[in-house]
């Protein structure tokens, strides 16, 4: 073995990030690490970059035991890493970026004419011919993450860590950097992959290890491998496991009340069709990056799309921008509650009743005892837990945080409301008081979009579900077929997809 | 909060300020009567104290929004250029007042496009017109200091309205309208809630950018008063002096109001008092007599301690002190009860 990890253990304040995690990479191949949000995945590479020391368990490099305490020091003892975002200095040319820090020197000067030469004989493995004298950010990003690339190997040479390298990239500059991959795997490097794209990970990976909640799930060869099963080691939920309780889907055929028709936006999700019905609940499904929360704020106008259209029965919706959403009777609960959701030092009174006032316009004041009314109305409807209504919205627990949001939406009554992760980080009471609220509302005829993570939630609330997967809608799941089974077949997609 | 709550720290700095130069110069506080206007120190704080006043009335709206705005200064050059040139170019009084707002507005949209819309931070963005616009107000008054003789213009700066002067009033019905029209209407909260998180407030349909443009129109109209103030007041444009290095007065005065640089909830009315805090020590320290080489040193030693005095920390230690004093006091006098 190239690389050897061995109960490797990592803790923060409250949280064991890693819990004795094993992990072996060989010379000569490309090893897949997987898993959800949280799963360790960073603090895995983290260590072993000497970004993070760990608090237990050995790194053996080589036969060597390794210790690194930065990221120059794990460089130097050949581990290197490419991140999603490429961490070069677009504005120096590409052969200053591979030299960096390294400028071949005469008379303590920097030599360009050898700079330049022992730039070209760095990226001539690769098969790039660009002209080194140009800035690196006049590339495409493929050709940037190659460069990055040759850089951390030629710093390094043994371990390769690509974390996220195909995020930004189209499917042309994805097979790019796949090919270069691919011969880095011949010349005998051990390479790390991380992604969310698993088409990507079937394709080009040896070997796939998936993390959950900070311990190691299970090293299996790719070919072996069952996408299924790796779905569920992925969200640790089996299949023979169903959820009782699931929402009473009516057969019914709803009346349509938006269209979406050939809806998307290049590089962040592609086009897809979509009918909501009045008062029905469609749930969004997939793993991270799959897509979810870029459609969702693609409906809300918060990206907007570039394709395609959205429509009611009577005309076209105008979605370019939150604000015309908004207009369109459009809501939206985000999934980043912090830097997204809440307005932290307002009270809970002026964040309930923020959206309301916007929409309103600036010169139409809502009177004071209105927007008392309104807070009181809601805090005590949710059961919003807090001292009173002009406590900071900051001050509150999550769960209750999330309320206030809600309020905020529904006190502006919208026909369409978005919900990205409504669940997300809080407790179980609040958890199951937002699900019992999202049936209370559609039955009034108010129509959502839930988009999760929690497979349960989904085929507990949901009508209707569709699956994504690398960006596109894949699937769509009504009736019977909204089960914890169909769906996991369906994001794990493949030949077992129906 | 009530309104008086907010602005007690500031009162009572001012207050202190006050007692303390009438130690030195004791007819300050004395006003009299001069044909139809009054007359006196404070009467000269509140003239002399209506540029910064101006200023702090729009920065403190700019910095609600996290941004700030250091053009002011040269902003105000600009429009007294502006007014002085068009005053003796027989333009006549009104559309010489309405081309040196319009300048001023024309400032602040720049400084708005460049902060809202480009995403360039607001330090540097308002930094590009401070360092251009003293060139553009020397373009203006070909490198001269343009003088005129109109008494209508003159009347901004040094006339009298019913005993008091003119720029003191310029300054109040400024100040207190813009308080007013943010307290009124949604403005207030709406400005305040892109300071704190543009983000979240834009994804709840605020609609951010064009308020964030406006805040910096609102700050170069407000220097475009001020600038006229000061043409007014010297009958002349000096675009190399005017509204020298008041943006960083201005800024003081806001921040003496106890607003946070770092945006969110803000206070008008303290900012104005924060302007008046500035006005008094320049005053006091001349009326006192002190060599004027110690100026700038008294008046920054000063700002420090109102600084000091108004921390967040200095104030708890402050209700700590006083409730265990009280505590005391109340378990002295059950103990006399008891006896």
């Amino acid at each position: 073995m190239l690389l050897t990890i061995r109960s490797l253990t990592k803790t923060f304040p409250g949280t064991r990030a890693l819990d004795a995690v094993d992990f072996d990479l060989a010379a000569g191949e490309v090893h897949a690490l997987l898993g959800e949000n949280g799963a360790g995945k960073s603090t895995l590479i983290k260590c072993l970059t000497g970004a993070y020391r760990r608090d237990g368990g050995t790194i053996t490099l080589d036969g060597a035991t390794i210790d690194p305490q930065s990221t120059v020091e794990a460089q130097e003892q050949g581990i290197g890493t490419v991140y999603q975002e490429v961490n070069l200095l677009p504005n120096l040319t590409v052969a200053q970026n591979l030299m960096f820090g390294r400028e071949p020197r005469r008379w303590g000067l920097v030599n360009s004419r050898a700079l330049r030469a022992e730039a070209r004989e760095t990226l001539r493995p690769y098969g790039l011919d660009i002209d080194v004298d140009r800035d690196l950010g006049s590339y495409s990003v493929a050709i940037q993450q190659i460069v990055a690339i040759a850089r951390a190997v030629a710093l390094s040479g043994k371990v390769l860590i690509l974390d996220e390298p195909t995020a930004s990239l189209d499917a042309a500059e994805v097979r790019m950097v796949f090919d270069v991959v691919r011969g880095l795997r011949e010349r005998g490097l051990g390479i790390v992959f991380v992604s969310h794209f698993l088409d990507q990970v079937f394709d080009l990976t040896d070997r796939v290890t998936v993390l959950r909640n900070g311990r190691k799930i299970v090293t299996e060869r790719t070919a072996e491998l069952d996408r299924v099963k790796l779905i569920e080691h992925m969200l640790g939920r089996a299949l023979e496991h169903e959820v009782a309780g699931q929402a009473a889907r009516t057969a019914a055929a709803r009346p349509p009340l938006l269209e979406f028709r050939g809806f998307g936006r290049r590089g962040v999700v592609e086009p897809f069709d979509l009918t909501v019905g009045q008062g029905e609940v469609v749930g969004l499904a997939g793993l991270l990056g799959s897509g979810r929360t870029e459609s969702a704020e693609m409906m809300f106008g918060v990206r907007p799309a570039q394709s395609g259209e959205a429509s009611d029965a009577q005309s076209r919706l105008d979605l370019s921008s939150p604000r015309a959403a908004i207009a369109e009777g459009f809501g939206f609960v985000p999934e980043e509650r912090k830097t997204d959701g809440i307005v932290a030092e307002l009270s809970i009174r002026e964040n309930i009743i923020l959206g309301l006032q916007a929409r309103r316009g600036w010169a139409r004041p809502i009177p004071r005892s209105e927007q008392n009314r309104i807070a009181d109305d809601y805090i005590k409807r949710l059961d919003i837990r807090t001292s009173g209504r002009e406590k900071p919205i900051g001050e509150l627990s999550g769960g209750n945080q999330q309320k206030a949001i809600l309020a905020r939406w529904l006190a502006m009554n919208p026909r369409f409301l978005i919900l990205d992760e409504p669940t997300r980080g809080i407790d179980v009471g609040a958890h199951a008081e937002i699900l019992r609220l999202i049936r209370e509302l559609t039955q009034a005829g108010m129509s959502i979009l839930l988009v999760s993570s929690e497979i349960d939630e989904l085929v507990a609330s949901a009508d209707r579900v569709i699956v994504l997967r690398d960006r596109r809608h894949v699937a769509e799941l009504d009736g019977p077929r909204v089960t914890g089974a169909e769906i996991m077949r369906a994001i794990a997609g493949g030949e077992v997809a129906a | 909060m009530t309104l008086l709550k907010r602005i007690a720290p500031q009162l009572v700095a001012l207050a202190l300020l006050v007692a303390l130069v009438t130690v030195f110069y004791p007819d300050f506080l004395k006003i009299g009567i001069s044909g139809d206007r009054l007359v006196g120190p404070m009467i000269d704080v509140l003239k002399r104290g209506a540029p910064v006043a101006l200023l702090a009335t729009g920065m403190t709206l700019v910095i609600a929004t996290r941004g700030i705005d250091l053009s002011v200064g040269t902003t105000m050059a600009i429009c007294g250029a502006v007014a002085a040139s068009a005053v003796a170019g027989g333009w006549g009084l009104g559309p010489a007042l309405l081309l040196a707002l319009a300048a001023g507005a024309l400032a602040g949209l720049w400084n708005g496009l460049l902060v809202a819309v480009v995403g360039i931070q607001p330090f540097v963005a308002t930094l590009i017109l401070m360092t251009m616009g003293r060139g553009i107000a020397q373009l203006i008054t070909e490198g001269r200091i343009l003088t005129f003789t109109d008494a209508g213009f003159a009347f901004f700066g040094s006339g009298s309205l019913l005993g008091l002067p003119v720029p003191a009033w310029l300054w109040l019905a400024c100040g207190l309208g813009m308080a007013a029209l943010m307290r009124r209407t949604a403005l207030g909260l709406l400005v305040e809630s892109i300071g704190i998180n543009r983000r979240a407030s834009a994804l709840a349909g605020v609609n951010a950018t064009v308020l964030l443009i406006a805040v910096y129109v609102v700050s170069g109209l407000c220097a475009a008063l001020a600038g006229i103030v000061v043409t007014a007041d010297i009958r002349g444009a000096d675009a190399n002096n005017a509204g020298l290095w008041l943006e960083l007065d201005a800024i003081l005065a806001v921040v003496i109001g106890g607003n946070s640089l770092l945006g969110g909830r803000f206070s008008i009315i303290a900012s104005l008092i924060g302007a008046l805090i500035i006005q008094t020590i320049d005053t006091g320290i001349l009326l006192a007599g002190f060599p004027s080489e110690y100026n700038l040193v008294i008046k920054a030693v000063l700002v420090l301690v109102i600084l000091v005095l108004q921390s967040p920390r200095i104030a708890g230690e402050w209700r700590l002190w006083r409730d265990s004093h009280r505590a005391s006091r109340e378990a002295a006098l059950q103990r006399g009860a008891a006896k």
